[in-house]
């Protein structure tokens, strides 16, 4: 099978799950990857010593900026000259909207957020979860080429192969005129991304219930409620930065103001799928429960022995987190040596 | 402004859904707005009152889904389109695409296409761009902030660096994400209006397509593997007990 893979990549960061995606293609055969861009040459470099047999570089000053309609364009002439069976992409926002325009360029359709493959006489079935994980579903696409975003971390990233190289073809990019232009960004909060993280640690509404706390005068209730929360993941922070994890939030927390949106673990929020997930003061609302049950190991602290967190949890500790977290993390630096 | 919201009907986020005999079932649970949508409305309903004009409510469905287009003229939509027909039973994305991008056409002199971000359902996040490519508009997904500047519109939008500050052309096709701010309840007028709402129906003859072929099928449903953990409680005489041996049951696993 000929496959394609596009590598998504930030300013020239690589998202991991394009090495995955080479990863998958190697098992189905001929690997392909799309590095778009400017100035990315280097990226082409990378994707041989991840497996690539063949890179297509498309640079040009038009595709600086990720601009979907450019990119699917650039993309869909490609693909209408040379025909793959098969194109892959992580399942990142820009995976998403490329993969989605590029299907109805090329009238065919997209599975997404794909977490198995399997290929029988050349006919993929695939696995993804419906209904933020609380359901999968198989499909299969009648049209080719077969268009695939895969779900980051539920496919393994293939060894780095140092000095490992293959053939590089310059083509032209298609950036056209259309009317539409970046004009800048906004930097995130910073610290781990939560789809890519290994280990995360997330607060919910219990991080603002301290009553070992005195807030300072003069606050009125929502401000008190705000101050306690702010101290609350403050633990949680600590924790996270001891252990290199994502700070993750519930819904509840987000949506009473504690943590940007940016960090909503849940069917509203993000899905994810750590090595590690630590929920902390968070009860486990099913919506919250089917954005991380595929977590390798959770762990829960709560002060309720009831909460349905403590159901999908292989640890789990009934007691103060305003005490046990500050323990955990000074017990987690002792240990690993920071 | 011409504005267009589309609108699907989901089971409600706390639905415990299941597969039994090959079919999805979500129980008694009520049938709602997709959250997302919410989102999608209110930035609609924003836009018309900083700017004048109608907001349309569209959806794709059976008659039931009449109480979700009900809701979002309650909600304060000028008027809805219900999109039935006996073709329209399993679609994918981009056959979904298709029927709204022609009902948006059909609908004529739209400026303004919401979405939301995706379906709590089919979670694939797909429509909005696919739409947008159809059309041959700009696509501007997960949009958080958005300001009209005369014929051009000024959005920051969602990526996993953080937020890309773009600047497109009108029309264009919006999909909004939830930190562009809560959606607003129904009011009391709104809801004695929308009861006595007849919202058309469209046929595909009235859409202007014929049936649009799916590519995508769906040949298994499965309830996800259930997940055999027992909790293994940690005890021990003060926090940094627990802490000790919590830490290295963690670091027994190998995973960090």
């Amino acid at each position: 099978m000929n496959t394609w893979v596009y590598i998504d990549h930030f300013k020239g960061n690589v998202i991991p799950a394009s090495w995955e995606a080479i990863g998958v293609g190697k098992t189905l055969g001929h690997v392909t990857a799309l590095v778009f861009g400017s100035g990315v040459e280097a990226l082409a470099k990378t994707a041989f010593e991840y497996g690539a047999d063949e890179i297509l570089l498309a640079e040009d000053v038009g595709l600086a900026d990720f601009r979907a309609e450019a990119y699917a364009t650039t993309l869909s002439k490609l693909a209408t000259e040379q025909t793959p069976d098969l194109v892959l992409f992580p399942t990142t926002t820009r995976g998403r909207e490329l993969a989605g325009m590029v299907a109805i360029d090329l009238k065919s359709g997209v599975m997404v957020d794909v977490i198995t493959l399997d290929v029988t006489d050349g006919k993929i079935t695939i696995t993804r979860p419906i209904y933020a994980g609380k359901l999968l579903t198989k499909e299969t696409c009648s049209a080719k080429p077969q268009i695939i975003t895969l779900r980051g971390r539920a496919f393994p990233k293939p060894a780095q192969q140092v000095g490992r190289s293959g053939t590089l073809t310059k083509v032209s990019a298609v950036p056209g005129d259309f009317p539409t232009k970046v004009e800048g960004y906004t930097t995130s909060e910073g610290g781990v991304s939560l789809t890519d993280a290994g280990v995360i640690v997330s607060g919910g509404r219990g991080v603002s219930n301290n009553p070992a706390l005195t807030p300072p005068a003069g606050m009125d209730d929502k401000q008190t409620e705000l101050w306690r929360a702010q101290q609350g993941f403050a633990l949680v922070k600590e924790l996270a930065s001891a252990l290199g994890a994502a700070v993750g939030a519930s819904r509840a927390a987000v949506d009473a103001g504690y943590v940007s949106y940016a960090h909503q673990v849940g069917q509203t929020g993000k899905v994810v799928s750590p090595d590690v997930y630590i929920a902390l003061g968070i009860s486990g609302a099913i919506q919250h429960l089917a954005g991380m049950r595929t977590s390798k190991v959770i762990v829960a602290i709560n002060k309720d022995p009831e909460a349905p967190i403590f159901k999908l949890a292989r640890y789990g500790v009934v007691g103060d987190l305003f005490q046990i977290v500050p323990a955990l993390t000074a017990a987690f630096k002792k240990k690993m040596g920071k | 402004m011409r504005i267009v919201v589309c609108i699907k009907q989901v089971p409600d986020s706390t639905a415990k859904v299941v597969v039994e005999q090959g079919k999805i079932s979500w129980g008694d649970a009520p049938l709602i707005m997709n959250p997302w949508d919410e989102y999608a409305l209110e930035a609609a309903l924003q836009q018309k009152e900083a700017l004048g004009g109608t907001v349309t409510a569209v959806s794709i469905g059976d008659e039931s889904t009449k109480e979700v287009l009900k809701r979002a003229l309650a909600m304060g939509a000028d008027d809805a389109i219900l999109i039935n027909d006996p073709a329209l039973t399993t679609m994918d994305t981009q056959a979904t695409a298709q029927v709204l991008a022609a009902a948006i056409q059909q609908i004529g002199a739209v400026d303004m296409a919401f979405f939301g971000r995706q379906a709590i359902d089919g979670d694939a996040g797909l429509v909005p761009a696919q739409t947008a490519r159809l059309l041959g508009w700009p696509s501007l997904t997960l949009v958080s902030v958005i300001k009209i500047e005369g014929s051009n519109v000024r959005v920051e939008r969602g990526i996993e660096e953080g937020r890309q500050v773009v600047v497109a052309k009108l029309p264009a096709v919006f999909s909004m994400n939830k930190d562009f701010g809560e959606p607003r309840y129904p009011s009391f007028m709104g809801i004695r209006k929308a009861a006595r709402a007849e919202i058309p129906t469209w046929s595909l003859t009235e859409v202007g397509i014929s049936a649009p072929a799916s590519f995508i099928t769906w040949p298994e449903i499965m309830n996800p593997p259930s997940r055999e953990v027992t909790c293994e409680f940690i005890s021990g005489g003060s926090p940094g007990e627990i802490a000790e041996s919590l830490a290295n049951k963690i670091l027994a696993e190998k995973v960090l």
